[in-house]
């Protein structure tokens, strides 16, 4: 009984006594974000020309950002705050530590990389614990979008309701979902105090601790259905600014 | 009478040992820790294994059944497709006694090192529902050890020297959000407890017998309490402005 542990632990990547299909999920994930990111990168920095159309706006380049002299993608601008929110967000952390670091890439399967490991404690990884400071800013970005969604119904001076305003009211709540389902959000809403009954304004807290916690357990849902809505969203109005799609109207036109 | 096929780690070390291969009658509403019992009873009595209760809330029967950490008692025999092997091998990162005994002292001497709850002088042990409930989840853990095993750091790291492990998150978390404690242990959690070296792949929640929910209540509102002390500019100001919390 000299060893630290019962050795055959798995010190290789993928070496496990699991029998069931554990690759799966980190594929799936590793695939889903690997799209995503392709997708926003092409949009961001390539196909950036298709940005509005009539009444509705992508979500990749709102708010509308105008500099003196700035001859690149305006959503260089902006998509640095999302991101930046969702790579320090708790969930996609996971996600990405097992899809992509592996380490590890499934409960008790062996990981990957070597001796060295200093998990969250050193930089750059210790700058996770500015998260809230994203959340600052992408709650910024999601009010910009109501803005937009909401301006999306009135057009060219009168009310305009066409599946384009379905689609950005869609993504605005998903993305309200996540962005106030934030672990960062639930601590600072009012997981901070020890006392929830103390005072009157930490009962207040309280309710609002109640409502972020409900957002909360489904984190990891809202984080990928916001992601596939707001890819969706900006898709729609490309796809209407290139001509392909025509916008499905409802009330006026 | 339906038989399953158990693969059982027989040794006192993992090098040398070996795993041996036991047929046990399968019977209505069987868990794993009967057929260990069955094997212990009939097949070989030098088979070493630890438990209690069977009944979920001892912790003592923790054990890697197919590869995930788990309860003996609390795997059901018909939970496993018909005609599959079943293995069951001790906990990895804990030292090994004797096949699916390990020596899981450590975690009792990372326990020592928390400083306990204290309350102040004149506290008035009348309190509400709603300020207890988040610590009776933390409350539920039985000490099985599954998350220490299955935590990565641990595991497959060896971080003893600098990491508690989540079962200690959940401690600790337990004290710091009493209402009526006034210790503070956020650096302990940031330094000696080694808060930082858990990324939040949430493993511990995975494996938890109790389903606390390791990772979501207890680490990540950790982490933020170490942010509020030492690495948010604007919360320190705020402090140093308007005098400590506690
Ligand atoms: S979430 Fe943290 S403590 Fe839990 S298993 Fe993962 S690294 Fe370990
Ligand atoms: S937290 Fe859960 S898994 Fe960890 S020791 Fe307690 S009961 Fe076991
Ligand atoms: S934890 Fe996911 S957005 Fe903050
Ligand atoms: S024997 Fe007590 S938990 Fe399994």
């Amino acid at each position: 009984m000299n060893q630290s542990k019962t050795s055959g632990a798995p010190a290789e990547l993928g070496a496990t006594s699991r029998n069931d299909a554990w690759w799966v999920e980190p594929a799936l994930v590793a695939t889903g974000f690997t799209l995503f990111i392709i997708y926003a990168t092409w949009r961001a920095l390539v196909d950036y020309q298709f940005q509005e159309w009539g009444p509705y706006l992508s979500p990749f380049f709102s708010p509308k950002i105008t500099l003196p002299g700035w001859q690149w993608s305006p959503a260089i601008l902006i998509l640095w705050m999302p991101a930046g929110f969702r790579a320090t967000c708790y969930y996609y952390r996971k996600a990405y530590y097992r899809a992509y670091f592996m380490d590890p890439p499934a409960c008790a399967v062996g990981h990957f990389g070597g001796e060295k490991y200093c998990g969250e404690t050193t930089f750059p990884l210790v700058l996770q614990n500015l998260h809230r400071y994203f959340l600052y800013l992408a709650i910024v970005v999601v009010g910009f979008l109501w803005w937009d969604a909401f301006s999306s119904l009135f057009y060219n001076g009168s009310f305009h309701l066409g599946l384009g305003s379905l689609v950005l009211f869609g993504n605005c709540i998903f993305l309200s979902f996540y962005t106030f389902g934030c672990h960062a959000f639930r601590h600072l809403v009012g997981g901070r105090l020890d006392c929830f009954s103390c005072t009157s304004g930490a009962k207040t807290q309280f309710k609002l601790w109640n409502i972020v916690t409900k957002l909360n357990e489904h984190h990891m849902l809202w984080a990928w259905v916001s992601l596939c809505s707001v890819g969706f969203a900006d898709f729609y109005v490309r796809q209407l600014a290139a001509g392909v799609w025509t916008d499905i109207p409802f009330i006026g036109s | 009478m339906r038989e399953a096929v158990m693969k059982v780690f027989r040794g006192t070390d993992s090098g040398s040992g070996e795993f041996k291969t036991y047929k046990v009658p399968i019977e209505e509403g069987m868990v794993v820790l009967d057929a260990i019992h069955y094997i212990q009873g009939y097949l070989d009595p030098e088979l070493a294994v630890r438990w209690n209760c069977k009944a979920a809330k001892c912790g003592s029967c923790s054990a890697e059944v197919n590869g995930h950490p788990a309860l003996m008692c609390k795997s059901r025999m018909d939970h496993f497709p018909e005609g599959q092997e079943i293995t069951v091998e001790p906990i990895k990162t804990f030292p090994l006694v004797k096949d699916l005994v390990t020596d899981v002292s450590w975690n009792y001497e990372v326990n020592k090192k928390i400083p306990a709850f204290k309350p102040s002088e004149n506290a008035d042990w009348t309190f509400m529902q709603e300020d207890i409930e988040r610590v009776q989840e933390f409350r539920k853990c039985i000490e099985c050890f599954l998350c220490q095993n299955v935590c990565h750091v641990l595991r497959d790291h060896d971080r003893k020297d600098v990491f508690y492990g989540p079962r200690f998150f959940v401690r600790m978390a337990g004290l710091e959000m009493h209402p009526l404690d006034t210790e503070n242990r956020a650096g302990i959690l940031k330094d000696q407890a080694g808060l930082g070296y858990c990324n939040i792949t949430k493993c511990c929640t995975e494996v938890c017998p109790e389903e606390i929910h390791i990772t979501d209540n207890a680490i990540i509102p950790l982490k933020e309490r170490v942010v509020d002390e030492f690495y948010d500019p604007v919360a320190k100001l705020f402090k140093t402005i308007f005098g400590k919390k506690k």
